[in-house]
């Protein structure tokens, strides 16, 4: 369990808007172990999206460096980016982002079609991944058949189906209920009994006390970071 | 991504907006169609002016010697004058023709006008082709008879009123009467006179069919010294001298031995151009491969610019589905997609679209040739080669009309499209 998974050093991100230059992160220096159950809070504005992006890597820092899982991610250029993304990130979003006119089925394969999986193989880890999310009954539904819990836990198995270093959740609760989002929550704590790494982007504190580990962010810099683990090195 | 998938999911797309879909493709579908049913009728013609109509018209391995070009292509009036200064042919043209000839060959004049028989019982019919000539004419055009028999070279010689009727007027003229020894009038205006003689019928030809939709069996054959003679070509004159050799190797020397007789006949001097014309099937051909070639040079120009359309149009389609789908183009890419697979998608997509298109072109295309073969004269021949040619065409289309949506998503920021409401 021992190993980091993220390494980030003095990252900042410049956006420009017209002439107005918009520091949405001055140097965060953050490191998240395999194994950690780690949440990102903060108001709007303080960056946790830009921070996300990057640790994502849907985004590339205009400053400074990231490791991801060892690998220097900072200067990659847009296909690498995507391989990374599809290798070690598993996505959660708030608003499921599922393919509408696709099957559950289609959609939890959609990674390993990307990964170069072979068709019968990529079926078969798509039925496993959705049969452990609870919904083997549900393989052959599109996302408009199925209640939002479903289609989060679609998102779920979509996420790690091919066996990411990170799942990253962005508010993954946002769009559910309260029921349906504690019934979320603890698919993931299930998740992280079994040894996966989550990084959970939130604004609500309920959520959040989840996990083991909470990062706050206010104005693109770490805030407060309470409950982190000791680990050598780190 | 494999294609198939992009297959299969644009397939699915095209199901879920059938008629957004043909919208789209309604450029290509005009295109392809425009292409397989021109092409085909052009082809058709092309098959039928070589196999049948050159054999009719012209004859099998037969120089015709006319005063006047029987296709005349954008002549100008000094071109015409020149053309009615030239001298007109004769019985002894084609008698002196014969005796120059060193290899053997049939030799036939033929005259001929358009007129009216008079049957038994008041029938009558219009607009016949009469036809005054000797009697290697039937040898040469390869006339036989239904019933009956030909006129012979005697009759021939003493210009015998004895007529040969083509199939459909002797139908028309005697019904179920046997026609065979009874009378037929025949009239005919010439120089604004109208002329009139009396005939015995001794020959039926075999029914010979249409061309361009005209019956070649409305007709009526009779020697050419015969009383016809006035009606089809007065003062001595003939329309065409045929002769016919062997084989298509004797057409050469036919013709530069019938050149070389007329050109002493007519007084021309080396410098001089002919004053008469020498046609051979072959020739005749050669005005119609000119149009030809001409409709397989414009044609393509109109299909491109319905094709360009099309192009434009699937253009436009496509982007506003791309911009539609952007947040779709964003969940991919967050998944792994990389540009190329994206851009793949998406062209594979527009041509799946367009393939789409050219297939029911290429259909409606043959519906169309086999309507224009079974309702109009104009014979029409589906080729593969252009099937493929309009399939091509029509998937090529949607992959070039795909390169700019496609583009403008591969390079989407994952970013921005995931944000994107």
């Amino acid at each position: 369990m021992n190993g980091e998974v993220i390494r980030t050093e003095k990252p900042t991100k410049n956006y420009e808007i017209g002439a107005e230059v918009v520091h949405a992160l001055r140097g965060v220096d953050l490191v998240v172990n395999r194994n950690e159950y780690l949440a990102i809070m903060g108001p709007s504005g303080s960056g946790k999206s830009t921070l996300m992006n990057l640790i994502g890597c849907l985004d590339t820092p205009t400053a400074g460096q990231y490791w991801l899982n060892g690998q220097p991610v900072a200067g990659l250029i847009d296909d690498e980016l995507a391989r990374i993304r599809n290798r070690e990130i598993g996505f959660v979003f708030q608003t499921f982002n599922l393919l509408p006119r696709a099957t559950a089925l289609h959609n939890v394969e959609l990674p390993l079609i990307y990964a170069g999986v072979p068709s019968r193989e990529r079926r078969e880890r798509a039925e496993v991944m959705l049969g452990k999310v609870g919904l083997a009954d549900r393989m052959a539904h599109k996302p408009a058949e199925l209640s939002g819990g479903q289609r989060q836990r679609v998102a779920v198995a979509r996420a790690l189906v091919n066996g990411p270093a990170i799942l990253l959740a962005d508010e993954p609760t946002g769009n559910l209920d309260s029921a349906t989002g504690d019934e979320i929550m603890n698919l993931l704590d299930a998740l992280f009994d079994q040894g996966q790494t989550i990084v959970l982007v939130t604004h609500e504190h309920d959520i959040a006390a989840r996990a083991h580990r909470t990062v706050t962010l206010r104005d693109g810099l770490i805030s407060s970071d309470v409950g982190r683990m000791a680990v050598a090195g780190a | 991504m494999d294609p198939m998938e992009g297959i299969l999911l644009a397939l699915q797309q095209i199901r879920a907006q059938k008629l957004k879909s043909f919208f789209a493709v309604i450029g290509v579908i005009i295109g392809v169609m425009f292409l397989i049913t021109v092409v085909s009728v052009v082809e058709g013609m092309n098959r039928y002016m070589k196999e049948d109509f050159a054999k009719t018209v012209f004859g099998l391995n037969t120089v015709t010697v006319t005063r006047t070009p029987s296709v005349v292509f954008n002549g100008d009036r000094e071109y015409w004058r020149r053309l009615m200064r030239r001298p007109r042919l004769t019985f002894a043209d084609a008698d002196l023709i014969r005796e120059q000839l060193d290899v053997p060959a049939l030799v036939a004049v033929v005259s001929e006008n358009n007129g009216k028989l008079e049957g038994p019982n008041g029938t009558s019919v219009e607009n016949v082709w009469l036809t005054g000539t000797t009697a290697d004419y039937f040898r040469i055009r390869q006339y036989d008879v239904e019933k009956g028999r030909l006129f012979t070279p005697p009759e021939d010689r003493v210009g015998a009123n004895v007529v040969v009727l083509g199939f459909d007027a002797a139908d028309k003229l005697f019904g179920v009467l046997d026609p065979l020894g009874r009378r037929v009038k025949i009239l005919a205006n010439q120089s604004g006179n109208p002329i009139t003689g009396v005939f015995t019928v001794v020959g039926v030809l075999k029914k010979q069919g249409t061309l361009f939709g005209m019956s070649l069996d409305n007709r009526a054959v009779a020697p050419a010294h015969s009383a016809l003679a006035p009606m089809v070509n007065p003062h001595g004159f003939v329309d065409q001298i045929l002769v016919q050799g062997d084989g298509p190797e004797a057409i050469p020397a036919l013709k530069m031995s019938a050149e070389a007789t007329m050109r002493t006949r007519h007084h021309l001097r080396p410098a001089m151009v002919n004053d008469f014309e020498l046609e051979t099937a072959d020739d005749s051909l050669s005005f119609w491969d000119k149009i030809s070639k001409i409709l397989f040079i414009a044609f393509p120009g109109l299909v491109a610019i319905a094709l360009v359309v099309g192009g434009m149009v699937i253009m436009n389609i496509m982007l506003v589905s791309v911009a539609e789908r952007t947040r779709e183009i964003g969940v991919r890419k967050a998944l792994g997609a990389r540009r190329r697979d994206v851009l793949f998608q998406i062209l594979v997509e527009g041509a799946t679209l367009s393939g789409a298109g050219a297939i029911l072109g290429i259909l409606i295309g043959i519906g169309l040739a086999l309507a224009v073969r079974a309702f109009s004269p104009l014979p029409a021949a589906i080729s593969p080669l252009w099937i493929s040619v309009g399939a091509l065409l029509g998937v090529s289309v949607g992959v070039i009309a795909g390169i700019y949506p496609a583009n403008r998503a591969a390079r989407m920021d994952p970013v921005v499209a995931l944000r994107y409401e």
